[in-house]
């Protein structure tokens, strides 16, 4: 008996000219290009964001990601019809994965196709860093010697919450 | 009416749940079940700079007017990516 993988499913919107979607899952890059590929698309970008081993000078040993569900979703689908509005874009998938994920594998991708590649790689770059300052999702990194919420620290006043940096595991 | 309150991240270890039930008066804010939830945890105080917070998953100033049952949602500074 073959096990059926239960999968989130993506937000779609009625056109199919977007895909939002939160996953425990590894990220297939492919499945992505392949709901972005489209006849009239001369250019596809995409952007795959990967867990890098330092982070200020600390060792990284592995992030662990949660989200608000939902609400995750809801924000990153209202940034796909943003950049479908503010760019000649053909389709947009944007996917972010949860949970635990190792040094050297994606925690989050994009890919947009259009018509000519300005267009792509400006809304691309736009997706995801409208996702990284506005998508409810946490990473908490572990490192040698601790363990950390990362965006926390970078406030002045979130030295409360920063009291985990350092705490031995 | 009562309002559940979400925590999420460095703010759930660091008070030690995901969420509570807050009662507050009809017509009741953000900025009151804020208030409330100050008066248990005063340290809150010192990251209220920092914090966002979202009312049916849609993100809300204090001054939002909450209905029975909403949910209420604190957000830490997001790190995704």
């Amino acid at each position: 008996v073959q096990a059926v993988k239960s999968k989130v499913p993506a937000v779609v919107d009625e056109q199919q000219r977007m895909s939002c979607r939160i996953t425990n899952d590894p990220i297939d890059l492919q499945e992505l290009s392949d709901f972005v590929v489209d006849p009239s698309a001369g250019a596809l970008a995409t952007f795959v964001g990967m867990t890098r081993n330092t982070n200020d000078g600390r060792q990284v040993i592995l992030l662990q990601y949660e989200c608000y569900a939902g609400m995750a979703e809801k924000e990153m689908a209202k940034i796909a019809v943003s950049a479908l509005t503010r760019w000649p874009i053909t389709k947009i998938a944007m996917v972010h994965r949860l949970g635990r994920v190792d040094i050297g594998e994606a925690s989050v991708a994009i890919a947009v196709s259009s018509g000519h590649r300005q267009a792509a790689f400006a809304a691309c770059q736009y997706a995801i860093d409208q996702l990284k300052a506005t998508v409810p999702i946490w990473k908490k990194e572990l490192y040698e010697g601790g363990e950390l919420w990362i965006g926390s620290q970078t406030e002045t006043a979130g030295a409360w919450l920063h009291t985990q940096e350092g705490r031995k595991r | 009416m009562r309002i559940k309150v979400r925590f999420f991240a460095s703010l759930r270890e660091r008070l030690g749940r995901s969420e509570v039930i807050c009662e507050v008066p009809p017509h009741a804010t953000v900025s009151m079940v804020w208030e409330v939830l100050l008066c248990e945890h005063p340290e809150l105080a010192a990251i209220e700079r920092s914090l966002a917070f979202a009312v049916a998953q849609e993100y809300v100033d204090k001054g939002h007017p909450l209905q029975d049952n909403d949910e209420l949602a604190i957000i830490p500074p997001v790190s995704g990516g």
